[in-house]
């Protein structure tokens, strides 16, 4: 992992979205979606962010992006505090962050050439090229796997693995520093899956590019990425190197998480002791007290209810907020060892 | 377990926001409503320069002298603020109001529309006189078109591209747009002149003192104006039932062995039904305001017919009257599609 | 014969832009009391022979045929209401999306009881106590209040517990599950896979499980078809497939997915190009624009389509190929990438 300046750095960053209610629409609450997480992400690496559904990803995807503004907290790229930056500041940025989406059908405009769309942002933000934009657009177009002559074509006309590739090639347009991939393949058939993993490396490696994918996948989030954050409800729960998070996981929620993935390995799956998380994520709207994870931990005590973990740094760049984790290094942390994976 | 909705314990306290909110809306629109229509037919013409005196002119006849003009002016009001006029009109509809032509007090009855200023009536009693008229116009219409074109409406979806979806979708064609009056004369003379299988126009029974002569007398009016709105309904229902037997929980029922017929009703049609209630609650109540183009065609002594004599005759409370009712009615109905939403739809109560 | 024994299966749809051959000769069967895994790509054909098995293609565009034995009877042929009388009874789906499967103006106990009172002439109450007995089997909590409850007032793991329910409700001998956690997060698809297995096992029923996620059908079935453009490409027990698999497709799904419980590769193994329209499918192999070996059939691939043979004890393989090739290949290039590295 690099040790250089964090590319991006958030701070407490929180995003609560007001709930109306009644005749006046009166504010009776919020969903707390991002609810105070911190974290870095360095120049060239990938910092993956997993989580169930409505735990808050996308929305940090959004923030850090600033294509919302966070309600509190602050955002840093660069060293830059672009938490609560004008739009107008914001034009020249954007051409250094940019956004994937899940949906390849979706997010391309069905009425505009491949040619118009990966060339959009050389309009956008008024980029010279060298040759002009077409020339410069088939060389995108190429380095992500699609023929240059498809640049008249309609999006219609590619299969949804292409329209990812068209996608990358659209954020690609204006080489940016930072990446931010919102579930970039789970669209996808297995096998266009493994097509556009890989792309998303090479280009990391050729264009010295910094991700924070986002996915609901383990297997995919710990194929990708080099650290990986885990959210609950809003909060990053756990984070570390993703060798120390998948070999020895230390916040229940991520033995949970862990053990839940089905095998594709028969004999191993049978002999398999599962933890078995019991109900539903409760609602952002809200979040059980203390520790958010209380209601489902089976590790749980009366402390959880009553006083919130911090995110400590327990062994080198592995921080976790719980108070009894497992697999803790120092033995007076550690609790009763719960058969956990295998 | 948590979960996300609590269901039950607060699905009736919704359900009474719902209700609530809808009725102080509609409420709302109610005053709205009655601030335009007086404003155009009191506010307007002032500003567009008719004096206090043109406007007391028209109620004290043509003849009248200058003095008396301006005495009945001063009398009913037109000199006071816009405001203060407006108050008199709106506690005349509740409380009822007094009017001073200098020969003497009338009293006018609570909801009170002002007095014609022809027949020298009030107005609200005309109007009530009328009613039965309209509504069993626009009732028995609308029983017909909604049958007719939902039934029409479904079996083309279900028979999609087959003769009678071909068939069904020309003649609603036609029927949306062939004006009334053509679909109304040509009957009339196909029908009652020609055939003498029904009887001409102007024939109105009250309900009361013989439903089957009522309802013989209104049979043509009541086919001709289903004709138009059906026509509508089946295209929408059609559209809608394509849509609605695509779903995924149509496949979930035909899974479960249910009979087709019922997958096609309780489910298909069910759900179909959304958008087909809202635009009969708009039509209905645009119908009750005043079937105006089918009541002249076959005078018949409702409504509509009584609007387009008040405008002939300028008689302009008369036409506020019956501009406030059919606005009135609109917005009743739509109040009562609203609440019925709840009822077919019960995403709708959370929202 | 087994439970259920599907044989030569061909679904066609004819559109204007050419015949769709969705399902192309598929045969499989399956026993009471086991698992039957189908894998394959979106579009594969996967849905559609769930739905032709449950005869609801009958009445529809498509043309069907093949021979559909269910306990002894032949489905295919039969007349739709005698179908439609099975269905729901004899035979239930789950499907993929609880929340758009299930009426959305119907409380979950309503369409719980209707489903159970096409089959069983009971009144009202009576199915409406069964309604909550079976959510409560299921594990919804508080069934007896929830039963009164709309879809959207679930969770995604509750609705899909709710469909079970449903589908369960007239206790069904064959039970066909289409991608029935694809919608749902991974703990909650641990709770719904759990539930499947120990339901099947207290109802003895034949299950057939559709996914394209190989995870899901290790973890729950006996033996596995792996479906490609519409045929079946290999079909064995879930050893045969996942450790002597034997097409190139299948070792291209298992060299696409990154596994949690190996160590990671460096990169993943991708099928390049993507699956084929069932409009145009490819001329002998429908496999072969996709496959690293076609050139080693020596232009057999592009011409002749390959048949379904048995390789050894009920594993069959359809791939031009022969046996000891594929394995050397396996065992000796594929196998050692997929484990090591
Ligand atoms: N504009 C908004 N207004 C209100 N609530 C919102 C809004 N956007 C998101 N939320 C809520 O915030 C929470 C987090 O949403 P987010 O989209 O970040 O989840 P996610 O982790 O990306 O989930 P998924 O895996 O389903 O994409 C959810 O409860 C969501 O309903
Ligand atoms: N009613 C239909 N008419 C025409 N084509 C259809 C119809 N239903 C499905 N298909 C086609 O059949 C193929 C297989 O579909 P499906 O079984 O749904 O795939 P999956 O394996 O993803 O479940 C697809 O190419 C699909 O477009
Ligand atoms: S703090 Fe307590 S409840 Fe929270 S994860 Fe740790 S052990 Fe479980
Ligand atoms: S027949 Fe040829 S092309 Fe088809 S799977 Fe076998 S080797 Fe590949
Ligand atoms: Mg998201
Ligand atoms: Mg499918």
């Amino acid at each position: 992992m690099t040790e250089n300046e964090p590319l991006l750095s958030v701070h407490n960053m929180e995003k609560h979205f007001p709930v109306t209610k009644g005749l006046f629409k009166r504010q009776v609450g919020a969903v707390k979606a991002v609810d105070g997480i911190s974290f870095e992400v360095y120049k060239g690496e990938t910092l993956g962010l997993v989580g169930e559904s409505g735990c808050g990803k996308s929305t940090t995807g959004r923030l850090v992006t600033r294509l919302l503004e966070p309600t509190a907290g602050k955002v840093f790229f660069e060293g830059q505090d672009i938490s609560h930056m004008s739009q107008g500041h914001l034009r020249p940025l954007r051409r250094d962050m940019q956004m994937i989406f899940q949906d390849p059908y979706s997010s391309l405009n069905p009425r505009h050439t491949v040619g118009a769309i990966v060339g959009a942002p050389f309009r956008i933000q008024g980029v010279q090229t060298e040759h002009g934009v077409k020339k410069a657009v088939q060389d995108i177009l190429e380095r992500v796997g699609l023929n240059p002559e498809h640049y008249n074509r309609y999006p219609h006309e590619f299969s949804g693995g292409q329209r990812q590739r068209i996608g990358i090639a659209r954020t690609l347009a204006l080489k940016p520093k930072l990446i931010i991939a919102d579930e970039p393949v789970s669209a996808l058939d297995v096998s266009i899956q493994a097509q556009v993993v890989n792309l998303l490396e090479d280009l990391q490696k050729e264009l010295d590019l910094t991700y924070v994918v986002i996915a609901h996948d383990l297997s995919v989030v710990r194929h990708i990425s080099d650290r990986v954050a885990v959210m609950y409800l809003g909060k990053i729960v756990e984070i570390a190197d993703r060798k120390q998070l998948y070999s020895s996981p230390m916040h229940p929620y991520t033995n949970a998480l862990l053990s839940a993935v089905p095998v594709p390995d028969p004999r191993a799956g049978r002999g398999r002791e599962r933890i078995r998380l019991t109900g539903d994520v409760p609602s952002p709207l809200n979040p059980p007290p203390a520790c958010r994870f209380h209601t489902r931990c089976w590790k749980a005590q009366d402390i959880c209810k009553k006083v919130e973990p911090p995110l400590e740094e327990l062994a080198g760049g592995h921080r976790v907020a719980c108070h009894f984790p497992e697999n803790a290094p120092e033995p007076a942390k550690a609790a009763p060892a719960v058969p956990a994976q295998e | 377990m948590a979960c996300p909705a609590t269901g039950q314990a607060t699905r009736p306290v919704a359900v009474l926001t719902y209700i609530i909110r809808r009725v102080v809306g509609a409420f709302a629109m109610l005053i709205v409503i009655s601030m335009v229509t007086f404003g155009i037919f009191f506010v307007v013409p002032q500003w567009a320069g008719a004096t206090p005196e043109a406007m007391a002119a028209r109620y004290v006849g043509r003849a009248a002298t200058p003095e008396t003009v301006h005495l009945v002016a001063e009398r009913l009001g037109f000199n006071d603020p816009v405001v203060v006029q407006y108050g008199r009109f709106v506690k005349g509809l509740f409380a009822g109001a007094q009017y001073d032509y200098g020969a003497g007090v009338e009293q006018c009855p609570a909801p009170c529309f002002g007095y014609s200023f022809i027949s020298g009536q009030p107005v609200w009693p005309d109007l009530v006189d009328r009613m039965p008229v309209t509504f069993s116009l626009a009732i028995g219409a609308a029983v017909i078109w909604v049958l007719a074109g939902v039934s029409v409406g479904v079996i083309s979806a279900l028979r999609r591209g087959s003769f009678f979806d071909r068939l069904s979708m020309g003649t609603a064609l036609a029927g949306v747009s062939l004006p009334i009056f053509f679909t109304g004369m040509i009957s009339l003379v196909v029908f009652s002149y020609g055939l003498g299988w029904t009887p001409p126009g102007g024939a109105w029974t009250d309900l009361a003192v013989n439903p089957l002569q009522w309802a013989y007398n209104l049979l043509l009016p009541w086919i001709t104006l289903a004709f138009l709105f059906a026509a509508g309904y089946a295209r929408l229902t059609r559209a809608g039932m394509l849509e609605t037997m695509g779903e995924d929980y149509i496949r979930t029922a035909r899974a479960k062995g249910l009979r087709e017929r019922q997958v096609v009703v309780k489910h298909g049609l069910r759900a179909a039904l959304t958008p087909i209630l809202t635009l009969f609650g708009i039509d209905f109540g645009l119908l009750v305001g005043g079937a105006v183009l089918t009541e002249t065609t076959y005078t018949l002594p409702g409504l509509g017919q009584f609007a387009i004599l008040a405008i002939r005759n300028q008689d302009l409370p008369q036409v506020m009257g019956v501009v406030l009712i059919a606005a009135g009615f609109v917005v009743v109905a739509s109040l009562i599609v609203d609440l019925l939403y709840a009822v077919v739809d019960p995403r709708v109560r959370l929202s | 014969m087994s439970f259920l024994d599907v044989k030569d299966l061909k679904i066609h749809f004819p559109t204007d832009d050419g015949l769709v051959k969705s399902v192309d000769g598929l045969s499989f069967g399956v026993e009471r009391g086991k698992t039957l895994g189908i894998v394959g790509e979106s579009g594969s054909g996967k849905s559609v022979t769930s739905l032709g098995v449950l005869g609801l293609h009958k009445g529809g565009p498509a043309k069907i045929s093949g021979e559909i034995w269910l306990d002894g009877e032949e489905l295919i042929g039969a007349s739709a209401e005698h179908v439609r009388g099975l269905r729901g009874k004899k035979m239930a789906m789950i499907f993929q999306d609880p929340l758009s499967s299930m009426h959305p103006y119907y409380t979950v106990g309503h369409q719980i009881i209707e489903a159970y009172r096409i089959h069983n002439d009971v009144t009202k109450q009576v199915a409406r106590k069964h309604a909550v007995d079976m959510l409560g089997r299921v594990g919804i909590p508080e069934p007896g209040r929830r039963v009164d409850s709309y879809p959207h007032e679930f969770s995604g793991g509750m609705r899909q517990r709710a469909m079970i329910a449903m589908a369960l409700s007239c206790d069904p001998e064959l039970l066909i599950a289409d991608e029935p956690t694809t919608a749902l997060d991974v703990t909650v698809q641990a709770q719904i896979l759990d539930l499947m297995r120990d339901l099947q096992r207290e109802f003895d029923s034949a299950l057939i499980v559709i996914t394209h996620d190989l995870g899901v059908v290790a973890e729950l079935s006996d033996d596995i078809l792996v479906m490609y453009a519409g045929k079946c490409v290999e079909y064995g027990s879930a050893d045969d497939i996942f450790y002597r698999p034997e097409h190139p497709y299948t070792w291209g799904l298992l060299g696409s997915m990154p596994r949690l419980d190996r160590e990671p590769t460096e990169r993943l193994m991708p099928i390049k190009g993507s699956p084929p329209s069932l409009i145009n499918v490819p001329p002998g192999c429908a496999f072969s624009p996709r496959c690293p070996y076609a050139e080693r059939t020596g232009g057999r691939a592009e011409t002749e389509a390959p048949l379904l043979a048995e390789t050894e004890g009920g594993h069959l393989v359809r791939c031009h190929m022969d046996r000891t090739e594929r394995r050397d290949l396996w065992e000796n290039e594929i196998k050692p990438v997929l484990e090591t590295q």
